[in-house]
This record gives C-alpha cells, structure tokens and sequence, in this order.
C-alpha cells in the first residue's frame, strides 16, 4: 500500500489538464521558497511601467487604434513583436535555458474554434473597457480604482468559461 | 500573483514618480468625436468621465465595466491566450493559430470601436 501511493503521488497529471488550456504551460518542477517570487514581482514592476508609460493601456489609445487614427499602438506592438522574435530566435539557437538550468521548451499551439470565437469576444471587450487582462492591473495601479470591478468580472468569465468548456465548440 | 501585483505597483509608480504631467494626447478626430457623449478628461489614462464609481451602477457603465470585463476573461480562456500571449508571443514562435487569433482579436475590436460602441456610450 505504502508503495503503490508514494508511486501515484510521483505522476504528475497536471501537465495534461493544463495544456488543454494552452495559455500558459508551466512544466517546472522546482520547489522554491516564497521570496524566490520577488523577481516576478520585479519583471511585473517594469512591466506596469511600460504600459503606463506606452498609453498602451489607454483607453483613448484603444479607440484610436480601432479607428485607424494612430500608428501609436501599432508601433508599440510592433516592436514588441520583433523584441520578442529575436528573443525566440536566440532561445531556440542558443537552446538557452532558464536561470535554474531548466530547458526552454516552446510548444506548437493547436488550431481551435475558440480561436475565431473567443478571439472575436475578447477583441469586444478590448475596444469596450480599452485593456486586456495585465493593463486591468495596471489600469487599477494607475489610479482609476472602479476596474477593480472589471478585473472580478472578467476573473468570473473565465469562471464560467471553464463551467462551459465542454458544450463550447472548439 | 507577484506578477500582477507587481503590474500595478508599477503602474503607480509610472503615474506618481515618472509622469510628465500631461494629458493624454490623441488625434483631434478623436476628441471631437467624444465630446458628442460627454467624454472631456484626459488626464488619466482611462477616462474619467465613464469609468467611475457612480457611473458603474447605471446601465451604460455596467456594460462597458462589467460586460466588458466578462468579455475579456470568457475571450482571453476561449483564445487560449490575449494579446501578449497570441499576438506577441505566439507570433514571434510563428504560430498560425496566433495569428488567427490576433487577427479575430482586431475584427472584434475594430466592429466593437466602430460600430457597437457608439451606441452603449449614447445610453
């Protein structure tokens, strides 16, 4: 008995159920402690900096952009873009691996319908409140403190979006 | 957890220690556009005219502050990503179904700003 749960505990099934989602695959199996965080809390600082800065989180930006009345956006993800192409490149040339020596690996994103349908709903939402989810934090950081209420709101739809997933087409 | 947190943390820091003072500075066409539904200040990056307390509990800002919210959190799980995730990073890996996303992304946004959004800010 003692055996065969010390074995069960070793597989981890987590991987499976969250690749699913395909936002975020988080494979390592580092244990830390708590203030070994800090450094995320560090790489959010800068970029809450960045997207006040930008106006990228502007809803008057947002509006614009739709419009077509501003290369602004365009530019600022635009060279995001290649910032991150090039990170990519060297990542994968270098086979560069994390600060604790754990392999990078990059996976293939599958097509779904959610890609169409929810991209289309999340594009809405966009050009409605003028953030995404990181700016709904940054928006509440930069003073307007009611987003706090659509920060809720949108932790809930992705609440009821997991309720729904399997009658969704996808 | 940390990271969020430290989104707006940052995000205070740029508005408190880093700001220049100015108001957010947009095309004219803009502006004249959004003076037709009461929408005058620019001095925070989200205007204040709509995006208060008191105006959250009309029906015009429950749908921009909380249908809006819904629709980012049901889009972002549905896409499988936002646009840090599909337009940036899924499209600096070269991944096709991120550009289909972004691309959807842009159709939503461009038919919300044109054509439905008018309408919720006239409520």
């Amino acid at each position: 008995m003692q055996v065969k749960n010390s074995f069960i505990e070793k597989v981890n099934t987590d991987f499976e159920v969250r690749s699913l989602d395909s936002v975020c695959i988080n494979t390592s199996e580092l244990k830390h402690p708590w203030w070994y965080n800090v450094k995320y809390l560090a790489a959010g600082v800068l970029f809450g900096i960045v997207l006040v800065k930008t106006e990228v989180i502007s809803w008057f930006r947002i509006q614009e952009t739709f419009r077509f009345q501003s290369f602004h956006m365009y530019g600022v993800i635009g060279s995001a873009l290649v910032t991150a192409a090039i990170s990519v490149w060297l990542i994968k040339k270098f086979r560069l691996r994390t600060i604790y020596g754990e392999p990078i690996q990059l996976y293939k994103i599958r097509f779904s319908k959610g890609q169409v349908y929810g991209g289309l709903l999340f594009g809405f939402g966009w050009a409605i409140t003028g953030a995404c989810p990181g700016p709904l934090f940054a928006l509440i950081g930069s003073g307007t403190t009611v987003i706090i209420v659509t920060l809720l709101s949108a932790i809930a739809g992705t609440w009821i979006y997991g309720y729904f997933r399997e009658k969704l087409p996808h | 957890m940390f990271f969020v947190f430290g989104i707006a943390a940052g995000a205070f820091l740029a508005v408190t220690l880093l700001s220049n003072h100015q108001p957010v500075n947009v095309d004219p066409k803009l502006v004249s556009e959004l003076k037709d539904y009461g929408i005058n200040n620019y001095n925070q990056l989200a205007p204040q005219d709509i995006f208060n307390w008191s105006v959250l509990f009309t029906v015009k800002g429950f749908v921009l502050m909380v249908v809006g919210g819904f629709l980012i959190g049901f889009g972002t799980r549905y896409a499988g990503g936002c646009t840090s995730g599909h337009s940036i990073m899924g499209l600096s890996n070269l991944q096709w179904p991120s550009l289909l996303a972004t691309i959807c992304f842009m159709i939503g946004g461009i038919v919300m700003a044109n054509f439905i959004l008018p309408s919720i800010l006239r409520l």
